[in-house]
C-alpha cells in the first residue's frame, strides 16, 4: 500500500501524543488507582484532558460525582466534533460506536486538515487507531512506573500532574482576553479551595466559561 | 464499589456518550454560536483551576511548596516553546530536586 504523506503525520502525532498516557498512568497510580484501573480508564474515557481532570480531583480529595462531572465537562467538545465529522464518515451501526470513541482533537485536527473527504477519513482512522494504541500501551508503562517508586514526591510526580496540565491549556491562550480568563479561573478556583469541598473549586469555573461565552463577543 | 472503580467507570461510560451523541443528533441542535463560544471557554477555565488547585492545595489549605518550584521551569519551558514531554519531565525534576533537597 502506498504510503501518503497523511500517514507520516498521523503516526508522528499518535506516538507524541500516545506518550502522555505514561503521564496519565503514573498521575492515576499516584491518585491511587491500581494500575489495572488507571488501564481501564485509558480504554474507557480515552480522552487525556478528561482523564488528567478526573484522577486530578481524586488525588485532591474529591468525590466521584465531581469527578466525573469535571470529565464530562472537559468531554462535551468531543461531541462537537462528532457533530464535524458525522458527515465526512457517514457511519452506521458498529462503525459508528468505534469511529465515535477515536473522536478526539488529534483525530478530528488532522482530519479537518485534508483536503478531500478520502484522506480526511484516512487521517481520522489511522490518527484515532494510532493514538488509541499508543496512549493505551504508555498508560500501562506509567502507571507501572508509578507503581515501582514510593513516595509521589520524591520523584516530582506531584508538580508533573500541573504542569501536564498547564501543557494542555497553554496553547488554547491564543489571545489576552483567554489569557485574563485563564487567570480569573486559576483565582476563583484557590479562593474557593479552603471553603468548599474537594471537586468543587474546579468545577464552579464552569460559570466563568458561560459568562464569558454567553454574549456574542471577542471570543470566538 | 470503591470510589476509584466508580470514577473509572461512570467517566468511561459519559464520555463516550457525549461522544456517541456529537455523531449522532442533528447539526443544527449543538451548532450554534453561543455553544460554541461556552464549549471553547470550558477546557480553559477547568484546565486552568486544576493548574492552580494541583499546585497550591493541600487537602483544603493552600500552601507553598517544591510543586512551585516545578511550575515555574514548566512556564518557563512552555515559554521557550519546549515540547511537552519536556514540560513535564523538566517540572517533576525540579520539584524532586527540591523535595529531596530541603
Amino acid at each position: 500500500m502506498l504510503i501518503r504523506p497523511v500517514d507520516r503525520d498521523s503516526f508522528s502525532i499518535s506516538f507524541t501524543v500516545g506518550l502522555y498516557g505514561a503521564a496519565f498512568g503514573a498521575a492515576a497510580v499516584a491518585a491511587g488507582f491500581s494500575v489495572w484501573q488507571a488501564c481501564l480508564f485509558s480504554l474507557l474515557t480515552f480522552s487525556g484532558a478528561s482523564q488528567f481532570a478526573a484522577v486530578g480531583v481524586i488525588g485532591s480529595g474529591g468525590s466521584a460525582i465531581s469527578a466525573i462531572a469535571t470529565s464530562a465537562l472537559l468531554g462535551t467538545r468531543n461531541a462537537l466534533y462528532g457533530l464535524r465529522m458525522a458527515p465526512i464518515l457517514q457511519n452506521r451501526g458498529i462503525k459508528r460506536v468505534l469511529s465515535a470513541h477515536v473522536t478526539i482533537d488529534e483525530s478530528t485536527g488532522l482530519a479537518i486538515r485534508q483536503n478531500e473527504t478520502a484522506n480526511m477519513q484516512r487521517a481520522f482512522y489511522l490518527t484515532g487507531g494510532g493514538v488509541f494504541l499508543f496512549w493505551n500501551l504508555f498508560t500501562l508503562l506509567g502507571a507501572l512506573g508509578a507503581n515501582a517508586i514510593g513516595d509521589p514526591s520524591a520523584w516530582g510526580l506531584d508538580a508533573a500532574v500541573p504542569a501536564a496540565f498547564l501543557g494542555l491549556v497553554w496553547p488554547r491562550l491564543t489571545e489576552r482576553k483567554l489569557f485574563l480568563i485563564s487567570i480569573l479561573a486559576m483565582i476563583m478556583a484557590l479562593a474557593l479551595v479552603p471553603n468548599t469541598p474537594a471537586g468543587i473549586p474546579v468545577i464552579a469555573t464552569t460559570v466563568i466559561a458561560i459568562l464569558f461565552g454567553w454574549k456574542a463577543g471577542e471570543t470566538k | 464499589m470503591s470510589i476509584f472503580w466508580i470514577t473509572t467507570i461512570g467517566s468511561g461510560i459519559v464520555c463516550f456518550f457525549l461522544k456517541y451523541l456529537g455523531h449522532s443528533i442533528p447539526e443544527s441542535w449543538l451548532n450554534r454560536p453561543r455553544v460554541q463560544r461556552i464549549n471553547t471557554l470550558l477546557p480553559i477555565v477547568l484546565l486552568s483551576a486544576l493548574v492552580a488547585v494541583q499546585t497550591f492545595a493541600n487537602d483544603a489549605k493552600l500552601q507553598i511548596d517544591q510543586r512551585v518550584s516545578g511550575m515555574a521551569v514548566a512556564i518557563i519551558a512552555l515559554a521557550l516553546r519546549a515540547p511537552f514531554p519536556v514540560v513535564v519531565l523538566g517540572s517533576a525534576a525540579t520539584s524532586a530536586l527540591v523535595y529531596n533537597l530541603f
